[in-house]
């Protein structure tokens, strides 16, 4: 089945007064149709500057998407012009933001914003898209939508608003849904139910999800397959599965060992990862986690290390001292 | 689907579903409790536009049609603020003023505003060099005071109230677009602009759709003290002779001529219209003052 989602060696720069930040710095993954993949990352790793870029959306200035093809459903985004590619936002590829306070405007109509999209790519007239849109609220599960229809966004609490954002990309029937950070400004309980929102719909609907998450347990549960990044780059990519079951890059690794869980004594203390991310103005020719690294040596600050296969078919990671880590790994 | 959780609807309905919201006369009452000055603004841009509108009915004389057996004459029962020098009844002439001044004060207002909105927003909006061009333009325009653009571009349209209109209406442009640009650029960064990007929506709807509603607050603020700048400068430009013309009743023009000449014999004439524009303005600003107290929400709750 030919990839929905191509992105291959993907760009994308910032000119700032510290210098030219590689926010973006070759990126490559594909999504397949109906497929869940997670970007994981902490912050600052360019994961959401991968998403933007994606919709072509990057401020610019000062950002730049600098080189690279994304192909979408036989398309390269970076080559169509700004009314293609207005048609492709919203209508092909939904986007999900991190804040649901703020992402839906205060004085329109939680209707009004639904039947807007639909409206310009849809060509609807208000009768059809008024009953678009309540079909679209009882399936992100808002009860009495015909009332919602006409509040405004402050009468909703966070996670009703999110199922509006949801239901907002899900308008006109996209083939793709970017979230960026769907959970992280709701409560723990709601996280869990919008979750299972987004699963239960993509799977119903067949829509492809690119979820940008910091959160392992979302990952996990949710998704596919993953791709760590880190300074701007992809060091790992694999099933979910295989990429928690044996990470293939220290970074990984270490993310997975820092993440409190409930199967260790109570008392033991975190696992965190010393040290901060890189700054990306002054990065140099050798492996950018090599200074935050217990298994770094001289050969990692000659070169960086490719994408290579490791361990299982599909199963990518970066790094020279693969061989140590898993030695390393083997005997603890 | 059992997604829809019974535990967040109701707590939303509690919530959300009987919306807070009073009826227009309790909002205008519960102003006029918190805002005794504004109340004040209020009545005299009330008396004001009832004086304009209504003026075929309220004026008890023609305001054009001259008198001559009572020229100069003093306040009387016959004409409660005296006559001027051609014997026109000045009450007359001071309500029909009123309408000039309503005509031209709202007109330069409301037309500069939206323009100075429009512009303003997308400034904002654009972001980048077109911003900062734009936002050049506006300083070379705002470096003349008002009255100083306004003759300029009387002196090459001509006068009459029209040209007045055009002439108040071009300065208010930047000053407007100024104020309105700085409220934009932070809404610019809301995320819900980017939502609304992600969504494909063009430049235009983004900009009337979903920016202009955000900064109507101090943009309806602005405009209350547009209408008081532009009814002075409408009087200052026909108490200069460079704008609304004889027999127009207009109060700037008022001012002029006769109320210079009689003004030790016959104070009326030049007292009554400069009462009105100084109560016209001085009510402008209390109700701008007090909406603005009133719109702000961090004031609001004081």
């Amino acid at each position: 089945m030919a990839a929905l989602l191509e992105v291959r060696e993907l760009r994308t720069e910032f000119r700032t007064g510290a210098g030219l930040v590689r926010a973006v710095d070759g990126i490559s993954y594909t999504v397949e149709p109906g497929e869940t993949v997670a970007i994981v990352g902490e912050s600052g790793s360019g994961k959401s500057v991968s998403a933007l870029s994606i919709l072509r959306l990057v401020p610019d200035p000062p950002g730049r998407i600098t080189g690279g093809t994304i192909r979408f459903a036989g398309r390269d985004l970076l080559r169509l012009s700004e009314n293609e590619m207005r048609q492709v936002r919203g209508g092909e590829i939904g986007m999900v933001f991190q804040e649901p306070m703020t992402s839906l405007n205060p004085v329109l109509t939680i209707g009004r914003q639904i039947t807007e999209t639909l409206e310009q790519h849809r060509a609807m007239d208000r009768a059809s898209a008024q009953r678009r849109a309540i079909e679209l609220l009882s399936l992100v599960g808002i009860a009495d939508p015909e009332r919602r229809l006409r509040q405004y966004p402050h009468m909703l609490s966070g996670g009703m608003r999110q199922r509006v954002m949801i239901a907002i990309a899900l308008a006109c029937e996209p083939k793709l849904i970017i979230a960026d950070e769907p959970t992280t400004a709701l409560d723990v309980t709601i996280q869990a139910q919008i979750l299972e929102l987004m699963k239960d719909l993509t799977r119903r609907l067949g829509v492809a999800l690119v979820v940008i998450t910091h959160n392992l347990g979302v990952v996990a549960r949710y998704a596919n397959r993953v791709n760590v990044m880190y300074a701007g780059r992809i060091v790992e990519s694999g099933s979910a599965a295989a990429v928690y079951r044996t990470p293939q890059h220290p970074y990984t690794m270490a993310l997975l060992r820092s993440v409190p869980r409930l199967d260790r004594p109570r008392r033991s203390r975190l696992d965190p990862i010393e040290g901060q991310p890189p700054d990306l103005t002054r990065l140099d020719r050798g492996c950018s986690f090599r200074p935050r690294c217990r298994f770094a040596d001289e050969g990692c600050a000659a070169a960086r290390p490719a994408l290579e296969t490791a361990g299982e078919r599909d199963h990518l990671a970066a790094c020279f001292r693969r061989g140590a880590l898993l030695g390393a790994e083997a005997a603890e | 689907m059992s997604l829809a959780l019974p535990n967040e609807t109701l707590l939303d309905r509690s919530a959300a579903g009987r919306p807070f919201r009073r009826s227009l006369l309790q909002r205008v009452l519960s102003f006029c409790v918190r805002e005794p000055m504004g109340t004040l603004g209020l009545v005299l841009v009330l008396a004001m536009l009832i004086a304009g509108l209504g003026a075929d009915w309220i004026a008890p004389y023609n305001p054009t049609s001259n008198d001559f057996t009572a020229m100069t004459e003093p306040p009387s029962w016959a004409h409660p603020l005296g006559t001027d020098q051609f014997g026109r009844d000045l009450l007359s002439r001071i309500v029909f003023g009123a309408r000039t001044a309503i005509i031209v004060g709202f007109t330069c207002a409301i037309v500069g505003g939206v323009v100075g909105l429009v512009l303003g927003v997308a400034s904002a909006y654009f972001g980048g060099g077109v911003d900062m061009l734009f936002q050049r333009v506006l300083d070379v325009m705002m470096a003349f005071p008002l009255i100083i653009m306004a003759l300029a571009v009387v002196a090459i349209f001509g006068t009459g109230v029209q040209n007045v209109i055009i002439a108040i209406t071009i300065p208010l442009i930047p000053r407007c677009a100024r104020v309105v640009r700085s409220s934009a650029l932070s809404i610019r960064e809301v995320p819900y602009i980017d939502a609304a990007r992600t969504c494909g929506l063009g430049h235009a709807r983004i900009i009337l759709r979903h920016m202009v509603p955000n900064v109507m607050a101090p943009f309806l603020i602005l405009l209350t003290a547009f209408v008081g700048q532009a009814i002075l400068a409408e009087a200052s430009l026909s108490y200069l002779g460079l704008g609304v013309q004889e027999p127009v009743p207009a109060w700037g023009l008022m001012l002029q001529g006769g109320a210079e000449e009689y003004a030790s014999t016959a104070p009326w004439i030049a007292i009554f219209p400069g009462l009105a524009i100084a109560l016209t303005v001085f009510g402008i600003s209390l109700f701008g003052d007090a909406l603005r107290d009133a719109l702000d929400p961090k004031l609001r709750d004081r």
